[in-house]
């Protein structure tokens, strides 16, 4: 639900980063804090374990200028990918306007991404929201670890959209911002078509 | 996705104007609006010691999260919660199940007296959330800005961002 307020002209978009556990969704959000520049980011709030695995979630705000005299700004959050916090999870798709889907690409792992993206329909239902309405990317992480699938057997398996997606090494920055640029692209884009 | 909430000059005045008086009238540091989402809509009072953000989307996500143990427990939700610190305290209310209302006050104001004019404040400002919504589903709104250009324009700066 982005909130548009013609008086102080503001634009607030909410996208949110969903997979599995350890799959590098928090990597993400941390490489483009790392990188873009601080007057155009706010603070990194992370709700963490003290392993650093993700609680409640990892939340972003990145201003991106002023478009046609309103001020745009999108806020990034990751969900927890643990299966143990679904309910969690649930809760930080309330309101979204994108979602980015990344997929972990090592092989023994292509299950806990198809039961992870299978929970996101499902959770995505409960807000009386469907995938097909809503801008959407993957991203096939991980891409420099020796155990991967193809990128082809991925796409085959998760890409049943036939939606952009993104080969990444979000520890290396690789894919990161061409994953969110496509994604904030769409949000606006049916931001315009919405009207 | 859901639609997005646009507000209007004369709503954000209106709105504008309860939250000034909700301030006042407690001696509250800072009252906001916010949305579910997390995204502030307005407020009221000195915010230069706030990270407004980051409290924000804390504070949806506070009332996401104690939504669910109100429903675990059989209730269908709290309309209210109320932080307690040693020197400044926040209550929170739910005017609906998109809207926020938060009071931060310190020992100057009285949870009571906070309490009372949230309430008087929470229906006014209800009605002219009505009235928006009203507006949003009869489309009497139009929104000019956001057209094609715009979203072509909005692409070349998120292109300018993301180099």
């Amino acid at each position: 639900m982005s909130l548009i307020n013609y008086a102080s002209r503001e634009i607030n978009c909410k996208i949110v980063y969903y997979g599995p556990g350890l799959g590098g969704k928090t990597t993400n959000i941390k490489y483009v804090y790392s990188k873009i520049a601080p007057e155009t980011r706010g603070k990194l709030i992370s709700l963490a374990t003290e392993l650093d695995r993700t609680l409640f979630f990892d939340f972003l705000p990145v201003d991106l200028g002023t478009i046609r005299g309103f001020k745009t700004r999108f806020h990034l959050y990751t969900v927890p990918g643990q299966v143990y916090y679904n309910a969690s999870r649930k809760l930080i798709l309330k309101g979204l306007d994108g979602l980015v889907f990344v997929a972990d690409s090592q092989a023994d792992r292509l299950d806990d991404n198809i039961d992870s993206l299978q929970n996101m329909y499902e959770n995505l239902a409960t807000h009386g929201m469907r995938i097909d309405g809503i801008p959407f990317v993957l991203q096939w992480n991980k891409r420099d670890l020796p155990n991967v699938s193809p990128v082809e057997q991925l796409d085959a398996i998760l890409n049943t959209l036939k939606v952009p997606a993104f080969p990444a090494i979000a520890t290396q920055g690789i894919g990161v911002f061409e994953t969110l640029k496509e994604v904030s692209k769409r949000v606006l884009r049916a931001l315009s078509q919405q009207q | 996705m859901q639609d997005s909430v646009s507000i209007f000059e004369d709503d954000y005045w209106a709105i504008n104007q309860q939250l000034k008086y909700l301030l006042r009238s407690t001696g509250a540091l800072i009252v906001l609006l916010i949305d579910k989402a997390g995204q502030v809509i307005t407020s009221a009072g000195d915010l230069s010691r706030l990270d407004v953000s980051s409290f924000a989307s804390l504070q949806a996500a506070d009332v996401a999260a104690t939504s669910q143990l109100a429903t675990l427990i059989g209730e269908k939700e709290f309309s209210s919660l109320f932080h307690q610190g040693r020197r400044e305290s926040i209550y929170v209310s739910l005017l609906n199940p998109n809207i926020i209302l938060v009071v931060i006050f310190d020992d100057q104001a009285t949870l009571g007296l906070v309490r009372i004019r949230v309430k008087t404040v929470s229906d006014q400002i209800t009605k002219i959330f009505e009235r928006i919504f009203a507006k949003l589903e009869r489309r009497t709104v139009s929104a000019p800005a956001f057209d094609e250009e715009f979203a072509l324009e909005a692409e070349a700066e998120i292109d300018n961002l993301f180099k």
